[in-house]
């Protein structure tokens, strides 16, 4: 490993986990401590959660919170300085009609679209978010990784997506993707760095517990489920596994980090299931979009339909909402 | 436990084998979202079978199954869509008989009678089955103009339509309602008759299994006044005809439609669905799109 624990910008961790950053060796044997995750029971956890019925002011209070929560997301290759310019409208006043919705939290683009998608949210205080290092794949060399990532901090990027190197952390080099993400975090600055596991490469809840963690490690501030590009995306228990440790990283160094699901959230109902998750798995004080955001593209029509349905009494329909 | 027994060649013995039925959305055949069911009797009130009752759930589910069919269907060309009608008219002739049973348990006719009433629905699939690639001949035209311009009119389908079914006619009633809505390329969304719903039950299996894609015809069975004002307000239902709405509510859905500019057709149940039809019901589903097309440039 590269870089000593004692340069790290961030706060000294606690002995336990200082010492597990300490070498490679160490490292591995700290994720590969960790306690296995029960497969049964945490799909069973998830799916029993996804049954709590969330109605009336409840549930408006639920679409609100999630709408705030929201990373607007636009990651194609045919995007347009015109698209990200529509997409950072809707992010400023997602419902036109009612002025009273809250904005979305972030527009996450790709670096070349940061500076327009700045200049579209000026002074609203809606992040700009935007994917660096190689996305989706993270197949390139470090130095490329780096200079996306600084490009995109100089146009302006509030939040950095990154992605982890799947294929050194699935053949063990732990120490890799430690270095990897703690580079990355040196180059965002003041910029808050989210950590794509792609939790769909990964395999198994281990593997996620362990990626996770080895984020945390290396000073990610968000720990996110996918780059969208993989199927399967976000899932219930794999969005568990991730606000556990999120929450057994509160209990031993007392920061909050936070978890982003990403890719597959289309429905309101979906939403909510997340954030009865978060409260129950992590806590309610990750009810926010600080801590908390879902990345998503369709989702927000969704929740400006459910909102719709609510205050006016009756179905809303596609017709009433933007297409992108 | 012996009476229960299936004892074969005493067939007095067998215990009939009761159905619950389940409803038909977006080409698959889910419980009501409720968990409701309400009994279904035949004209005399003897029990026939258990109907899934549907909720406002259920209706939502089925306006977004049938706009998520309406651009295949709408897309395919008219031939195709009247050889897909005709192949449901195919497969109706095959349950003839299970047709006129249940015609005869729901609106107490003789069996006879019965017969004719299927016989007569089924011919009226095929005649609206007919009509898909001739109808845009009929209502179309290319318009005499002052100008350089080649001016022509198409008769495009209106989109989702939600059907409210004659509650007396169970099975040429229905049909009667429900194939101009779909030979036009529209998707419907149909409650059915309350009270007689096994003939419909009977034609979503049907549809099921014929050539149909999912989600073009979604049937609910359930309570008409329950479902129909969340149709009629529904801001992503295209139109609404109001031909089984009970007396007392068809002001308060003819006002909820007025407020997403629904077309309504207002016919009232009553009509006599065995006089031979017009393209009326056709026309009331489609809307007029004209093209100037600059010529000589």
């Amino acid at each position: 490993m590269a870089a000593a624990p004692s340069t790290s910008p961030l706060a000294p961790l606690p002995p336990a986990l200082a010492d597990a950053v300490r070498d490679d060796a160490s490292l591995r044997r700290f994720l590969h401590g960790l306690p296995g995750v029960d497969q049964v029971g945490v799909e069973q956890r998830a799916a029993g959660l996804a049954t709590r019925s969330i109605k009336k002011a409840a549930k408006m209070w639920a679409i609100d919170t999630a709408i705030s929560m929201v990373d607007l997301t636009t990651l194609e290759g045919a995007d347009t300085a015109g698209k990200v310019r529509s997409l950072a409208a809707k992010a400023r006043r997602p419902d036109p009609d009612r002025p009273d919705v809250p904005r979305v939290a972030a527009v996450c683009v790709y670096p070349d679209m940061v500076a327009t998608a700045k200049a579209g949210l000026e002074g609203t205080g809606v992040h700009v978010a935007s994917v660096a290092t190689a996305f989706p794949s993270g197949r390139s060399i470090m130095p490329v990784k780096l200079a996306d990532t600084r490009h995109a901090v100089e146009q302006g990027a509030d939040e950095i997506d990154m992605v982890i190197d799947r294929g050194a952390f699935l053949s063990g080099d732990y120490g890799a993707v430690f270095d990897e993400i703690k580079q990355v975090k040196e180059a965002c600055g003041d910029a808050h760095l989210k950590v794509i596991l792609e939790t769909g490469e990964l395999a198994t809840y281990d593997n996620v517990r362990r990626a996770s963690w080895l984020a945390l490690l290396a000073g990610g501030d968000f720990i996110k489920t996918s780059t969208g590009k993989v199927s399967p995306a976000a899932t219930l228990p794999v969005t568990h596994v991730m606000l556990q440790a999120v929450r057994d990283w509160r209990d031993l160094t007392g920061e909050l980090r936070g978890v982003k699901p990403a890719g597959g959230i289309r429905s309101t109902k979906d939403a909510i299931k997340y954030l009865v998750a978060v409260h129950e798995v992590a806590g309610p004080e990750w009810l926010t979009a600080d801590l908390f955001r879902f990345g998503a593209s369709t989702l927000l029509n969704d929740l400006l339909m459910q909102r719709r349905t609510q205050l006016d009494g009756h179905y809303s329909g596609p017709d009433y909402v933007t297409v992108d | 436990m012996s009476e229960n027994r299936i004892s074969l060649g005493k067939t007095e013995t067998r215990i009939p084998v009761a159905k619950t039925y389940k409803l038909y959305i977006g080409g698959k055949f889910p419980r009501s979202e409720s968990a409701r069911s309400y009994p279904v009797t035949d004209s005399k009130g003897a029990f026939l079978a258990n109907a899934a009752q549907g909720s406002r759930k259920d209706a939502r589910d089925a306006v977004s199954a049938a706009r998520k069919a309406f651009a295949g269907w709408s897309g395919a060309t008219a031939y195709n869509r009247g050889q897909v009608l005709y192949r449901v008219a195919e497969v109706l002739e095959g349950r003839r008989e299970q047709f006129a049973a249940e015609v005869s348990a729901a609106e107490g006719v003789g069996a006879k009678k019965a017969q004719a009433l299927v016989d007569t629905a089924i011919d009226r699939w095929v005649w609206y089955a007919g009509w898909t690639d001739k109808i845009a001949a009929v209502l179309g035209s290319s318009n005499p103009v002052a100008g350089p311009y080649f001016s022509f009119s198409t008769p495009e389908p209106t989109g989702v339509v939600a059907v409210l079914a004659p509650q007396q006619s169970s099975l040429l009633g229905l049909i009667s309602v429900v194939a101009p809505v779909i030979a036009s390329g529209n998707t419907a969304v149909v409650v059915t008759s309350q009270d007689r719903p096994l003939p419909a039950i009977t034609l979503s299996e049907v549809l099921a299994t014929s050539d149909l894609p999912g989600g073009v015809v979604n049937l609910l069975t359930g309570r008409t006044a329950e479902i129909a004002p969340w149709l009629a307000s529904h801001a992503d239902v295209n139109a609404l005809d109001l031909t089984g709405a009970p007396e007392a509510i068809r002001g308060d859905l003819e006002r909820a439609a007025a407020g997403t500019v629904k077309r309504v057709l207002r016919v009232r149940g009553g009509e006599d669905f065995g006089r031979e039809p017009d393209i009326g019901r056709l026309r009331a589903y489609l809307e007029t799109k004209t093209v100037w097309h600059p010529m000589g440039v």
